[in-house]
C-alpha cells in the first residue's frame, strides 16, 4: 500500500490553487520541531471527555438494572442482577410492542424526511452553483434569511395551516416540514461549486446530453461525499425531532421514538400511572445506539462536511 | 485505511472562497429553475406560507362567543404588555448571556487543545466530546433529569452516601442552570467541531511566521488563531442565539420531573405552545411567535454586524 503517494497525486488535481499539501503531510515534515505533548493538557481534555461520556455511561449501566435495582443501587455502578436482556425484551414487547412501532415510524420519518430533504438540497445546491437564472439572488437572500427564522416560531402557524388542510395526525405532517434544510442547501451549493468542474458539464452538453441527464450521469457521482454529509445531518435532525411531532401527532400509533419515550416517562411520573422507568432508560439507550454507530462509522464524512460549512460562513 | 484520508482533505474548500470565480452561465436561461424549483416550492409551503398565515391570524381574535373578528393591532399591543411573555423573554435572555459564552468558550478551548497537537489520544477525545450531539434532546433531558433526581439519581446517591444534602438541581432557583448544563452538554461537541474544522484550514505558515517573530503560544492563539476563525465564531454564536430563544424541549420534558420549578410560560416558545394547545388562543399564539421571531432575527443580525465589523 503506497497510501501517502496516493495523497500527493490525488489532492492537487482539483486543488492546485489552494494550500498545496494536506495538513497531515506538513505535520509529518515538521516532525523535528513537532509540538511537545503535554500531560496537563491531556488531563484537562480527559475531564471534558469524562463530562461528555459520564451521562452515557450512566445510561448504559442503568439499562442493566431492574426497576427495583434502579432505586436501590449506586447510579454509576451495576446492581446485583444483570437485567439488560430482560429489559430489552420488555421494552420491545411492552404494550403490544408499541416501541417497535415507534421505531418503524421514526425510520419512515427519517427515510422520507431526511432522504427527501437531501434530494431537494442536492438538486437546489447544484442549480445555484452551476446556473445563472432570473431570481437567483432573491432565492439566495430568502433562503439565507430563513436560516435566522427560529423553526419553532413557524411551528404553531404550520400546525394551524396543516390542520386546515387535514394533514395533522398523519405522517405527512412530520415529513413535509422535514423536507427543507436551508443548511443542507447551503452546504450542497458550496460543495457543488467545488466538486463539479464546469468544463465537464460543457463537454457533456457538447455531446448533446440534456440538462437532467448531465446532472444524473455526470454531476451526481462527483457529489457523493457532500450528499452523505447532508444526509447524515438531516438524518440526525429528523431522528431527534421532538417539537414538530409533538404538536402535529396526537395518535400514539404515529409517534416517533422521542415522543414515545417522553410518553412513558410521563406515565411513570404521574401518580397512579404504572412506573416503567427501566423501560424509559432501556428505550433511551436503544434510541441512541443506531445514531452513535452511524456517527462512528461515517466519521470522515461529517467532519469534512462541517469543515466546508463553517469556513464559508 | 490510509487511502481514505486524502478524500477528506481534498474536500477542504478554498480559504479565499469561491465567490471570486463566480459562475457565468448566462446563456443557460431558466434551466436553473428546474433544479432550484422543487426546493423553493416546498420552501414556500413550509416557510413562507406559515409566516404569511400567522401574520394574517395575528389581526384577528377568535372567541367562543361572537366567533372570529378583526381586531387590528390589539394582539400586538397585548403581547407588548404581557408580563408572562416578557418574563419568559428575560429568562431566555439571561440563559443566552450566561450559557452561550460558557458553552462556546469551552468548545473553543477544546478545539484549540485538539488543534495544538499537544495532547495524547487526539482522535479519541474528538469523537468523545462530539458524541453527545448524536443524542436526541429528549434522551439527553431524560438522562440528566434522572441524574439530577433525588430518587435514583446521582445527586440522591451522593446525598445518601455522604449524609449531606446538596441543593436540588431541580429546585426553582437552580433549574435554569440545570437546563443550561444539559444544553451545554448537548452542543459543546458540535461547536467544538465547527471551530476545530475552521482552525485546521488556517495556513500553517501564519503560525510559523508568528513563532519566528518570537510570539508565545498564547499570543499566537489570541493574535493569529482566533482572528482567523472569526467567521466560524460568528456563525456558532448566531446558531446559539437562535437556539437559546427557541428553548423548549429541555424545559418541557423536565417539567414532568420538576413541576413546581418550571411554569408553562417558562420560555417564550413554551408559552406559545401552552397558549395554542392548552389555552386555545391560537391567534394570540401566532402573534407571540411573530414577535419572538422578529426579536430573534434582530439579535442574530446584531451579532452578525458586530462580528463582521471587527473583521473589517
Amino acid at each position: 500500500m503506497s497510501a501517502p503517494s496516493f495523497t500527493a497525486e490525488q489532492t492537487p488535481r482539483r486543488t492546485t490553487h489552494r494550500a498545496p499539501a494536506p495538513r497531515r503531510g506538513s505535520r509529518a515534515r515538521r516532525s523535528p520541531d513537532k509540538p511537545r505533548r503535554s500531560v496537563l493538557l491531556t488531563v484537562l481534555m480527559g475531564v471534558t471527555a469524562l463530562y461528555a461520556l459520564m451521562p452515557l455511561a450512566w445510561l448504559v449501566i442503568n439499562a442493566t438494572k431492574t426497576q427495583k435495582g434502579l432505586f436501590g443501587s449506586f447510579g454509576l455502578w451495576f446492581s446485583g442482577d444483570f437485567a439488560l436482556w430482560d429489559n430489552i425484551s420488555q421494552t420491545l414487547t411492552y404494550d403490544d410492542g408499541i416501541f417497535v412501532r415507534w421505531f418503524l415510524n421514526t425510520l419512515l420519518y427519517v427515510v422520507a424526511g431526511a432522504g427527501g430533504a437531501t434530494f431537494l438540497a442536492v438538486l437546489g445546491g447544484y442549480g445555484l452553483a452551476k446556473f445563472d437564472f432570473t431570481g437567483k439572488r432573491a432565492v439566495f437572500a430568502v433562503v439565507i434569511g430563513a436560516v435566522a427564522v427560529p423553526a419553532t416560531a413557524l411551528a404553531v402557524p404550520t400546525f394551524l395551516m396543516f390542520s386546515k388542510m387535514g394533514l395533522t395526525n398523519t405522517p405527512w405532517a412530520v415529513i413535509i416540514p422535514s423536507l427543507i434544510s436551508p443548511f443542507g442547501l447551503y452546504l450542497m451549493w458550496v460543495f457543488a461549486a467545488e466538486a463539479v468542474p464546469t468544463e465537464l458539464l460543457e463537454a457533456a452538453r457538447m455531446d448533446g446530453s440534456g440538462e437532467l441527464r448531465t446532472f444524473f450521469r455526470v454531476a451526481l457521482p462527483l457529489l457523493g461525499p457532500g450528499i452523505v454529509t447532508v444526509l447524515l445531518f438531516t438524518m440526525v435532525q429528523t431522528w431527534n425531532n421532538y417539537f414538530l411531532p409533538l404538536i402535529m401527532i396526537k395518535n400514539p400509533d404515529w409517534y416517533p421514538l422521542t415522543l414515545g419515550l417522553n410518553a412513558w416517562n410521563e406515565q411513570a411520573s404521574t401518580a397512579g400511572g404504572q412506573p416503567v422507568f427501566n423501560l424509559v432508560i432501556t428505550g433511551s439507550l436503544l434510541t441512541i445506539v443506531p445514531l452513535v454507530i452511524a456517527f462512528l462509522l461515517l466519521q470522515r464524512y461529517w467532519q469534512s462536511g462541517l469543515a466546508a460549512g463553517s469556513v464559508k460562513g | 485505511m490510509t487511502a481514505v484520508t486524502p478524500i477528506t482533505t481534498g474536500r477542504r474548500p478554498p480559504a479565499g472562497g469561491s465567490r471570486g470565480r463566480r459562475v457565468r452561465r448566462g446563456r443557460r436561461g431558466q434551466v436553473g429553475w428546474v433544479f432550484v424549483g422543487p426546493f423553493m416550492a416546498v420552501f414556500a409551503l413550509v416557510f413562507l406560507a406559515p409566516i404569511i398565515y400567522s401574520l394574517y391570524l395575528s389581526f384577528f381574535r377568535d372567541q367562543l362567543v361572537g366567533g372570529t373578528s378583526f381586531v387590528g393591532l390589539d394582539n400586538f399591543q397585548r403581547a407588548f404588555e404581557d408580563e408572562q411573555f416578557w418574563a419568559a423573554v428575560g429568562r431566555v435572555a439571561l440563559f443566552l448571556v450566561v450559557q452561550v459564552p460558557v458553552m462556546l468558550g469551552l468548545a473553543l478551548l477544546v478545539a484549540l487543545a485538539l488543534d495544538s497537537g499537544r495532547i495524547y489520544g487526539k482522535s479519541f477525545f474528538r469523537i468523545a466530546v462530539f458524541l453527545p450531539y448524536a443524542v436526541p434532546a429528549v434522551v439527553a433531558t431524560l438522562m440528566w433529569g434522572f441524574i439530577y433526581g433525588t430518587r435514583f439519581g446521582l445527586v440522591g446517591n451522593f446525598n445518601d452516601a455522604f449524609g449531606v444534602s446538596l441543593p436540588d438541581p431541580l429546585s426553582p432557583s437552580l433549574v435554569l442552570a440545570s437546563i443550561g448544563n444539559i444544553v451545554t452538554w448537548e452542543f459543546i461537541g458540535y461547536n467544538m467541531l465547527i471551530f476545530y474544522s475552521a482552525l485546521r484550514v488556517v495556513p500553517k505558515s501564519l503560525y510559523e511566521a508568528a513563532e519566528i517573530d518570537g510570539a508565545g503560544q498564547w499570543r499566537i492563539i489570541t493574535a493569529v488563531k482566533i482572528p482567523a476563525i472569526r467567521g466560524a465564531l460568528v456563525i456558532a454564536t448566531i446558531f446559539s442565539v437562535i437556539g437559546s430563544f427557541q428553548l423548549f424541549n429541555e424545559p418541557s420534558i423536565l417539567q414532568k420531573l420538576a413541576p413546581n420549578a418550571i411554569t408553562t410560560y417558562f420560555t417564550p416558545n413554551f408559552y406559545t405552545y401552552t397558549l395554542s394547545f392548552s389555552g386555545r388562543q391560537q391567534n394570540y399564539a401566532a402573534t407571540v411567535s411573530l414577535v419572538m421571531g422578529v426579536v430573534t432575527m434582530i439579535i442574530a443580525y446584531a451579532v452578525q454586524l458586530r462580528g463582521m465589523r471587527k473583521e473589517a
